[in-house]
């Protein structure tokens, strides 16, 4: 069931190909149906999962010279990230109505990634895990590259570079992790059985992590994600923040980690006072919080606001990553989760409602035009989504951010208290942004005012509340997932992670 | 010591005969009955004859399979060698299928003569052990090349691709020969496997380490490695698209065959060997070298070009970088996924020769520029092209992809309990991720750019179409089941 996920995003692509060009609106509907469709199916999975234990969809034999699998299956987590892509996705359609320039392409590169999305969460064989991976790249290039605006061309080939050089990262440690195992397999579950030495798992860990890493925007690797966000169409930056950022988290989880556990164990000597693979990486995720927050709060474009509070809040997961602790684990999870629905939304109101609106994304711009009362659906949704990203108790951010910051207090404390520092600071960008871009002070000409703006439309409305509405309820029964992520992080999978040394 | 029935070799030979024959009917029918036709026709009815006699001697191969190995190894029929056989005349009819509708000469029957003697030879070089006739078989292969590569008489740059590739290829057949005379002079044999065997010894002969360097001199150049790469730019750039294609495809799957054979089995326990801090001097290092330069050095310069061919051209370079790994790591697994690798490679590079083509009829040229825009005016050759592009890319699910991985995965197997190869492995994977690079360059122009104003859709033969879509569904098929062609190999 859940692996006509990714089947029928790709059936999608050649459809939107097919159908003829002018017919815009059959095309975005039969786009909708089809994200639907792909959230529906998870959805009925979802709701007849008792626990998160792994339950395999698909194992069919590939590349038998190789022990490859074609190998579907299903966990806690992956149905997490399933759920999550599927609400973005059709949330994207959905801000993404106005797309008249090459309509049926731009909703064919747009499922495809969103199949390539689907693969990634559902494959459990390495090789299979790692072409799916690189599906997703390719159809980002082209969405920024055509449909873009901000010097796109150059924001679009530096994020599939970064991209593949994380990816040629990863594909050094897989096939390493491969031949030292020798056992002829690339199933992920019977390798992380495997007792790889621990001077290999050492250099292949940081290796895996970071290629993985690049993609979750750890620092100093995040350049590409500000650039990359701001020069995407909306529904490209909703996913890119939303969905493909979590890919690369979802990997330091799902391979690094369960593959290599041992290579967060101490090194047995102390570098400028780090340990362990596993103090630096924390260390990184903490610069990234602190330093993506206080450079949100000195941008003068809009969007740049957000694409920084992207790696600031992904510093969040990896730094619940590091902490190995279960608490921390969980609430990285579902951070992943959380943030995902929130930049989305917060993109949608930058790209969509506002910018397709005024033409600007300058702050100082926006400040003059009474955006509050030209666009109150719009200020209200920026509200809302503000007040959840910055963590208000009720909205899904809170709970991730808490269980995050409570496991790194046990393992980190000194960290802790910085990573407060950058919770301080976010709430001060996000206040920021939200005074000037919507109740800023009409004390000049107030002819800046006078063009009158198309009213929000039905789609951005039924979209912003969609991902409001799973923000409060995440927020509010956190157990929901939580029930499904908790065994999840307790199966066999992760045996060794929680077995290492010293833990 | 030759008691040999001439009928029973000619039995042997029957797929080389029949491709003979198919160029004496090329050419008898085209001087005799089609003198005053148009060139369409001729070129159609030549094609047809070729691709005929092509099918013939696929079929014969399939129905009648050989094994002998016979004249001091100069005639060596097995499984593996017969299979290649098919792989080169297969590369061969896909080059010819997109030769119709060329307009750049009057000659067509000569032309397409031509590219037939050419795979005759390569079907001889693939099935021969020996080095007078591997030399013998180069020799012929290089000769039709160079008259395919000036074919175009209208064009200088054509004329002067000739002309580089003949020097270049004069000189390092000079090489070969040099080498090929010094490893019979230590073995007193032409026959590789003999010649293994005389060799070997505790320490390594002076002359044979003289006889390897020059070997790779000269095999190197038929392969277009660095630092014996000069001719391939001016050659991709100024011959007809249908010669380069044929260059890049078919005269690559042999060449790289013919060179793992010689290194392989003719300098068998001279190996050496390249591991990181272990490295023991023999063959194995030298084309280590070779290998990591032609990464180097294709991946890098293509970077800055600015005409589609020569960009094919340097990255074909870096192909040749990747598929030496191959060589380097001489195991059963290695040589499959080389020859998987080589194979699918050229039927991509045959498939993207066919879009330059198209490209250039329309628009005179094969700068960047000239792309801008195509997706707009010719659909479906673009989406081939971002199909094979990306598969030189190294993209999955495409069969680009599955050939590095598999390849990648043979080298580091090839040394149990170290990943002492592993330095190779990484500068491959690094420069392919440097290959995205300028393969999304190409690609950016044909799906980014806006096509000029004056732009209308490219019209473009129906066979042309079905010909693109079989050679990208290929690569997709072969990328997402290679099992089909593995089983093979």
């Amino acid at each position: 069931m859940l692996a006509w996920t990714i089947y029928i995003s790709f059936l999608g692509v050649p459809v939107m190909l097919l159908l003829p060009k002018g017919s815009l609106r059959t095309t975005r509907i039969v786009a909708l149906l089809t994200t639907v469709a792909g959230f529906a199916m998870t959805l009925w999975v979802f709701s007849h999962q008792r626990s998160g234990e792994l339950v395999t969809i698909a194992r069919l034999s590939w590349v038998p010279s190789l022990g490859v699998e074609y190998h579907l299956a299903a966990d806690g987590i992956s149905i997490t990230l399933l759920l999550l892509t599927g609400i973005v996705a059709i949330a994207g359609v959905l801000f993404s109505w106005n797309i008249e320039h090459r309509t049926g392409e731009f909703f064919a590169f747009y499922l495809a990634l969103i199949g390539g999305v689907y693969g990634v969460f559902l494959s459990f064989d390495l090789l299979l895990l790692f072409v799916f991976y690189e599906i997703a790249i390719i159809p980002k290039y082209f969405l920024i590259a055509i449909w873009g605006s901000t010097r796109r061309e150059y924001a679009a080939m530096k994020l599939a570079i970064y991209s593949f050089v994380g990816s040629a990262m990863v594909l050094i440690g897989l096939i390493a992790a491969y031949v030292v195992a020798g056992a002829n397999t690339m199933n992920l579950v019977q390798l992380s059985q495997f007792p790889f030495p621990i001077h290999f798992q050492m250099w292949a860990f940081p290796l895996v992590f970071v290629g993985f890493g690049i993609l979750a925007g750890i620092w100093p690797f995040h350049t590409w994600a500000p650039t990359g966000h701001v020069a995407a169409p909306t529904a490209a930056s909703m996913l890119l923040a939303g969905v493909v950022m979590k890919l690369g988290a979802y990997g330091c989880l799902r391979v690094a980690m369960t593959l290599f556990p041992r290579g967060l164990d101490a090194w047995g000597f102390e570098v400028l006072g780090f340990g362990s693979w596993r103090d630096v990486f924390a260390l990184l995720a903490l610069i990234g919080i602190v330093y993506g927050a206080m450079v949100a709060l000195v941008q003068k474009d809009f969007k740049f606001v957000i694409g920084y509070s992207s790696v600031s809040h992904m510093g969040f997961v990896l730094l619940g990553l590091m902490t190995l602790q279960q608490i921390g684990l969980d609430g990285a999870v579902l951070q992943m989760f959380s943030h995902g629905i929130l930049a989305g939304l917060l993109f949608a109101v930058v790209g969509r409602m506002v910018y397709d609106r005024t033409h600007t994304r300058d702050l100082s711009e926006l400040e003059r035009m009474q955006l509050s009362k030209a666009i109150p659906f719009a200020a209200a949704t920026f509200v809302v989504a503000g007040m959840a990203s910055i963590g208000l108790p009720g909205f899904s951010g809170f709970v991730a951010e808490l269980q995050v910051l409570i496991g790194a207090w046990r393992a980190f404390p000194l960290f802790a208290i910085f990573t407060g520092l950058g919770i301080v600071i976010g709430i001060a960008y996000t206040w920021r942004a939200m005074q000037q871009a919507f109740f800023g002070s009409p004390d000049q000409s107030s002819a800046a005012v006078s063009t009158p703006m198309p009213p929000i439309s039905i789609p951005e409305r039924v979209g912003a509340i969609i991902l409001i509405g799973a923000s409060v309820i995440i927020g509010l029964f956190p157990q929901l997932l939580l029930r499904i992520i908790v065994p999840a992080l307790h199966s066999p999978l992760f045996d060794g992670l929680w077995k290492g040394s010293g833990r | 010591m030759i008691t040999f029935n001439y009928l029973d070799l000619l039995r042997l030979v029957l797929p080389e005969v029949i491709v003979v024959i198919a160029v004496l009917c090329v050419l008898s029918v085209d001087l005799t009955f089609l003198r005053t036709s148009g060139t369409r026709l001729r070129a159609s009815v030549g094609a047809i004859l070729s691709l005929v006699g092509c099918t013939a001697a696929v079929a014969w191969i399939l129905h009648a399979p050989q094994y002998a190995n016979v004249l001091d190894g100069m005639l060596v029929l097995n499984p593996l060698a017969q299979r290649m056989q098919i792989a080169v005349l297969i590369l061969t009819m896909l080059t010819i299928l997109i030769f119709i509708g060329s307009t750049f000469t009057q000659h067509v029957s000569e032309y397409i003569s031509l590219i037939l003697l050419a795979t005759v030879s390569m079907m001889f070089l693939v099935s021969t052990q020996n080095l007078l006739l591997i030399f013998l078989s180069l020799e012929l292969l290089s000769l039709s090349l160079y008259i395919l590569t000036a074919f175009n008489k209208r064009s200088v740059k054509s004329a002067e691709a000739g002309l580089k590739y003949f020097v270049f290829g004069g000189i390092s057949a000079a090489f070969l020969l040099f080498g090929f005379s010094l490893l019979y002079g230590l073995s007193n044999s032409t026959n590789l496997v003999r010649i293994a065997s005389s060799i070997h010894g505790p320490s390594l002969d002076p002359l044979l380490i003289v006889a390897i360097v020059m070997t790779m001199v000269g095999l190197g150049f038929k392969v277009a490695a660095a630092p014996f790469h000069f001719w391939a730019p001016d050659v991709y750039q100024g011959a007809p698209a249908t010669s380069a294609a044929l260059v890049a495809s078919g005269s690559k799957v042999a060449s790289f065959f013919i060179f793992y054979q010689v290194m392989v089995i003719g300098l068998a326990g001279a190996e050496g060997s390249g591991i990181w801090h272990g490295y023991v001097s023999g063959w194995v290092p030298v084309v280590a070298i070779v290998a990591s330069l032609s990464m180097l050095l294709g991946n890098l310069v293509a970077i800055l070009q600015s005409s589609v061919r020569r960009l094919l051209a340097y990255s074909a370079i870096g192909h040749a970088g990747y598929m030496l790994l191959g060589i380097v790591s001489h195991t059963n697994q290695s040589l499959s996924a080389l020859l998987y690798y080589v194979i699918t490679y050229a039927l991509t590079v045959v498939g993207a020769f066919g879009v330059v083509a198209i490209v250039e009829d329309e628009t005179g040229g094969d700068t960047l520029a000239d792309f801008a825009g195509l997706s707009r005016r010719a659909p479906v050759p673009s989406f081939c092209m971002l199909i094979f592009l990306l598969s030189l890319a190294g993209i999955p699910p495409l069969a680009g992809f599955f050939g590095k991985f598999y390849l990648f995965t043979s080298v580091l197997t090839s040394t149990p309990g170290t990943l002492g190869l592993l330095w190779l492995v990484v500068l491959a994977i690094a420069m392919s991720a440097v290959s995205l690079y300028y393969y999304l360059k190409v690609l950016k122009y044909i799906y980014v750019a806006e096509p000029s104003t004056d732009a209308a859709p490219i019209r473009i033969s129906a066979l042309r179409h079905v010909v693109l879509c079989l050679i990208a569904l290929g690569v997709v098929v072969l990328g997402c089941a290679p099992n089909i062609l593995l089983r093979w190999l």
